[in-house]
């Protein structure tokens, strides 16, 4: 078992998209939350080995694009400071604020340095006891623990000097946004799997529960895809409503339960503003006022300046699943992976970016 | 972003776990899992290992897929 090959195999992809095909009556809308989620669904081209009536939409799971204007105005702020270095994970380096982005900040000579782990951050600030490092904290319950279990390694080792600008979001509170506002036609929820590694299937239940949403936890392999989607067609054709995790292989119920000590001995959840959706009541995650010295928000001076998002950009539209990228103005026109105008044409992971490299044309019923 | 991959734990050190991903290998952090061993094939994420897989439910998921395969031929 290499866990990957074994999820790949063609002959059983075919025997899922023809059971779909067998199960599948009525048209249903089905969101995949996940920018991980998205990027496998193009890239192995599962939309075309499912039927006419399953129709697969994206949703607000790309933490870079969720990411409000304002925070990254806040980071670009911290990056100009002498003595400061901002570190953050590569994703972050072209998402527009207000006023650039951070590539653009270090083209000008602002301290920013790229990490793969936020562990990076911690020997930043080791190796340079002179400067002050903070580590801009982007990501889902996928990424809060390791920031949280890096700065626990760091309070151990005595380190003074690093910091942490925490834009960290809550999955669950963006589901319900989507499911309450009834904006959009959502049949069956695709969760992510790793999100749901750390947290169970516990979270999810009022989507079930209050919502009498299907939604199944899946895995990121073709088959794990194809098998998840043929269980929310299963549960919608059935009248069900339930939570199920087809990802057993890494998701268990009560989810990574040590992970998630860990998380909440560091973060307390607050109300927080998404890209898209607006503010959300306990949807984002700040660091607890044990942990107030290393928090950049309180230990540096980051007046509130009004932010504002690239006009004409529909990213808000798109991370609620209301419009596809094609129906953007700027879509593949001035807004293209190079030259991006709005975040979700920036993250690799982003449903514009996927759209634009996958080139995705009108499918048969006149979808793109 | 929420990507993480699995790799086989072929070595334990005192702060982490070494993986290979196909051959490549990277070290890995142990802060928030426990009971992992040589051998055991794991999801890493940014640095750290977030998951041991579970074989047997791999199987298992693996099985029902078969069967679904059953159903129609």
């Amino acid at each position: 078992m290499k866990y990957i090959e074994e999820f790949r195999n063609i002959k059983l992809a075919q025997a899922l998209s023809a059971q779909i095909t067998r199960v599948s009556k009525r048209p249903l809308s089905l969101m995949e939350v996940c920018g991980t989620h998205t990027a496998s669904i193009f890239r192995h081209g599962i939309q075309d080995l499912l039927p006419p009536t399953i129709r697969l939409l994206s949703g607000p799971g790309c933490p870079v694009c969720v990411t409000a204007s304002s925070d990254v105005d806040k980071a670009l702020m911290i990056s100009r400071m002498p003595g400061v270095i901002l570190s953050t994970f590569g994703d972050m380096m072209r998402v527009p604020g207000s006023y650039g982005s951070l590539q653009e900040a270090r083209a000008e000579g602002a301290g920013v340095h790229i990490v793969y782990s936020p562990l990076d951050a911690l020997h930043l600030a080791e190796g340079r006891p002179n400067q002050k490092v903070v580590f801009f904290g982007v990501g889902f319950e996928t990424t809060s623990p390791l920031i949280a279990a890096t700065l626990k390694r760091a309070m151990s080792l005595g380190l003074k000097n690093l910091y942490l600008l925490s834009v960290h979001k809550l999955i669950p509170p963006a589901l319900r946004s989507l499911v309450s506002s009834r904006e959009v036609k959502i049949d069956g929820l695709i969760l992510p799997g790793h999100v749901s590694a750390i947290i169970g299937s516990g979270p999810y239940q009022f989507l079930a529960k209050e919502f009498r949403v299907p939604a199944v936890i899946s895995g990121f392999e073709p088959l794990d895809i194809l098998q998840s989607i043929c269980m929310l067609v299963e549960q919608a054709e059935g009248e069900e409503a339930k939570v199920q995790i087809q990802y057993r292989r890494a998701v268990s119920p009560q989810g990574n339960e040590r992970a998630v000590r860990c998380l909440e001995e560091i973060f307390h959840p607050v109300d927080e503003h998404w890209r898209g959706l607006g503010l959300l009541p306990d949807s984002g995650l700040k660091l607890r006022e044990e942990w107030r010295e290393w928090d950049a928000e309180s230990q540096f001076d980051l007046p509130t300046c009004s932010s504002e998002d690239p006009p004409l950009c529909q990213c808000g539209e798109i991370l609620r699943g209301v419009l596809l990228p094609s129906q953007c103005s700027l879509f593949a026109e001035s807004c293209t992976p190079d030259n991006p105008v709005g975040p979700c044409m920036v993250s690799s992971e982003g449903t514009c970016s996927i759209h634009y490299r996958y080139g995705r044309v009108p499918s048969h019923d006149g979808r793109s | 972003m929420c990507i993480a991959i699995p790799g086989k734990v072929v070595g334990l050190e005192e702060d982490g776990a070494i993986v290979s991903f196909g051959g490549t290998l990277r070290k890995a952090n142990l802060d928030l899992v426990e009971g992992v061993r040589e051998e055991d094939y794991v999801i890493v994420h940014a640095g750290f290992v977030i998951r041991k897989l579970d074989e047997r439910e791999a199987l298992e998921t693996l099985e029902l897929i078969k069967g679904a395969g059953l159903e129609i031929h």
